[in-house]
């Protein structure tokens, strides 16, 4: 190839040439003059940044397999190690596997979600975040991007690990409607905890500070519910911790929804709060863009 | 639109100061006008890239004002992203997407669709090189390639200026060339090119107009030999045996009536003097009688190192190691 074809193209001549300004200022473009003669801030740019994800995800496969290994070990562990707990007076389920599913399912939600700020570091570090924040893209689509990408993932994840549960035992009196709520308090909880991680690793701007964080929050959170055991059968100050705690909020509301009969008012009310939990940690992780372009 | 200039980029007294008592820019002023290819030449740490990363609405200045394409860069971000494209130090591009798919995203971005996108993808995935390589993921691009991605990749919407920061930083001395042939091209057919480096022969060689920054200050400006022209007289470059004599050798010149400065930087002892070959018997006849054994005597006309030296107060070479350190 020559330098003269790369730039004749590259540059698309036709409108720049004879009289015509070197440049135009872009809202005095004509209509459909040059292929940039919209300059529409992509309406959808979160769809494009979703499949971006998507794509990401789909081209590295041996992530899909860790993740999905992960809660059938915890289903199998924790399912064979506590069999028995289920037969204490007072536990409130016939079945620990049935108990244990909605809470193995928060937990995995929480799990991955928590990891989610990681891609915000990579694409820091490999200059993918400046090119972004260059081009007309708002940061909230960048945020929401992130968020519906953790969301659709998360679906799929909490459906294949309830398929495993059935599998080995539990049951789900509530039907497809208690599956599906279960489903979509997993989202909730999963993007909320998103959208901590990246707000933290905006602010941060480090791997290890992320995994350290994380690490850190992501099991006293799960063992500080119901996600495991009846809040019954633990010491009143967990009880009392956990009533404050969104992943106890989620997994009481996963559990909730699958009985055969729901309290549907609860399972809304504790979703509202999910819901509140999102927004806020949406709007945090916004505005923590600030923080990594002031750091710049 | 502007003060009736051309200028397709104006910085104008702009300074920012980094927690804690950074000063990376100092009230710096430029403008480049349409169709060229501005070099802001510095070494590491001088502020080129806090300077490209304002213009690109990435980073706020303290103080100071800047406008791209005409539009005001604090106010109206928005607009300037739509209107420049920006090639950072980085790649940017997405390893596990092919060329063809990095491509197309940035497109759809800003807010490129359907066949008239497809075309425009391809065409650069032609003119790039990349055509073959365009359904392999870049991660599997070589260094040349992944350059010629980012530069496609600030290129897709046709952007009025194209901003790159030391663009040619990990390329071989072909990779560079070759670099510099598609960017003095672009400028030919009107988009106007800022690249930031620190490398004086690059600058010298291809820019239409460079500026030179030191410590977050514009000291000079204008093409290659505007600034050499600039300097009136010759320089003597003396390359020593042993860098340990350099010392000596300098103030040994340092003392002859004609010589008006004097740097050392490690063997090579470089002395300003008004008429070269007229001075040169001098300047030998000193070293001669400090007893230091020289290996080469050149006299030039001045380079953009005796530019540098002369505005900034110290060398090229130095402030590159003192910013190292």
């Amino acid at each position: 190839m020559s330098t003269n074809d790369i730039i004749e193209s590259a540059v698309g001549t036709t409108e720049r040439s004879g009289t015509s300004p070197a440049y135009a200022h872009p809202a005095q473009r004509a209509p459909g003059a040059g292929l940039a003669g919209r300059p529409s801030p992509g309406r959808q740019a979160w769809v494009i940044l979703t499949e971006r994800y998507l794509r990401q995800l789909y081209r590295v496969p041996v992530v899909i397999f860790i993740s999905l290994t992960q809660p059938i070990i915890w289903l199998l562990l924790f399912g064979a190690l506590f069999k028995r707990v289920a037969e204490i007076p007072g536990f409130g389920a016939g079945n620990y596997i049935t108990y244990l599913t909605p809470g193995v399912v928060i937990m995995t939600a929480i799990f991955s979600a928590s990891w989610t700020g990681m891609a915000y570091i990579e694409d820091m570090q490999t200059g993918v975040m400046d090119r972004f924040l260059t081009a007309p893209v708002g940061r909230g689509a960048l945020t929401a991007a992130m968020l519906g990408y953790q969301g659709l993932t998360t679906v799929v994840q909490s459906a294949i690990i309830i398929a495993i549960g059935w599998g080995i035992g539990a049951t789900f009196p509530g039907g497809a409607a208690g599956i599906a709520a279960l489903i979509g308090v997993s989202v909730l909880i999963a993007i909320a905890m998103a959208g901590l991680s990246n707000w933290f690793a905006l602010l941060t701007r480090q791997r290890e500070a992320l995994i350290g964080a994380s690490t850190t929050l992501v099991l006293p959170l799960t063992f500080l519910s119901g996600a495991f055991l009846s809040l019954r059968l633990v010491p009143g100050w967990i009880a009392d911790v956990a009533r404050y705690n969104p992943v106890n909020w989620a997994a009481s509301a996963a559990r909730q929804a699958v009985e055969a009969h729901p309290a549907w008012a609860t399972v809304g009310s504790y979703s509202g709060f999910l819901a509140l939990a999102v927004a806020v940690t949406a709007v945090a992780a916004t505005r923590a863009f600030r923080s990594y372009q002031g750091s710049l | 639109m502007t003060s009736g200039s051309n200028a397709v980029v104006e910085a104008h007294d702009l300074r920012k100061t980094y927690k804690p008592d950074v000063r990376a820019l100092d009230g710096l002023s430029f403008s480049v006008t349409a169709g060229s290819v501005f070099a802001l030449l510095g070494p590491n740490g001088a502020g080129k890239t806090t300077t490209v990363r304002i213009l690109t609405t990435l980073s706020r200045p303290d103080e100071g004002s800047a406008r791209v394409a005409g539009i005001d860069v604090l106010s109206q971000p928005g607009l300037v992203r739509s209107a420049m494209g920006s090639v950072s130090q980085h790649t940017g591009a997405i390893g596990q997407l092919t060329g063809r798919e990095n491509l197309t995203m940035q497109g759809k971005l800003y807010g490129m669709r359907g066949a008239g996108l497809r075309r425009r993808v391809s065409d650069l995935l032609e003119q790039f090189g990349l055509a073959e390589a365009a359904q392999r993921q870049a991660r599997t691009y070589s260094g040349g390639m992944r350059r010629r991605l980012d530069i496609a990749t600030g290129l897709v919407h046709q952007p009025v200026v194209l901003f790159l920061d030391e663009p040619t930083t990990g390329l071989d001395p072909e990779g560079r060339a070759d670099l510099w042939a598609v960017l003095t091209g672009l400028a030919k057919t009107g988009t106007t090119i800022l690249v930031t480096t620190h490398y004086l022969e690059e600058a010298d060689q291809y820019a239409t107009r460079i500026a030179i920054v030191d410590q977050g200050r514009i000291v000079a400006e204008g093409t290659a030999d505007d600034l050499k022209g600039g300097l009136r007289g010759d320089s003597v470059l003396l390359e020593l045996a042993d860098s340990r004599s350099a010392e000596q050798v300098e103030s040994a010149v340092a003392g002859i009536p004609q010589v008006r400065l004097v740097t050392a930087d490690g063997n090579v002892v470089r002395a300003r003097v008004p008429d070269g070959p007229r001075t040169l018997p001098a300047v030998l006849a000193a070293v001669d009688k400090a007893g230091v054994p020289v290996l080469s005597v050149s006299v030039s006309r001045p380079s953009l190192d005796d530019v540098y030296l002369h505005h900034a107060g110290h060398s090229f070479g130095q402030a590159e190691r003192i910013t190292a350190a």
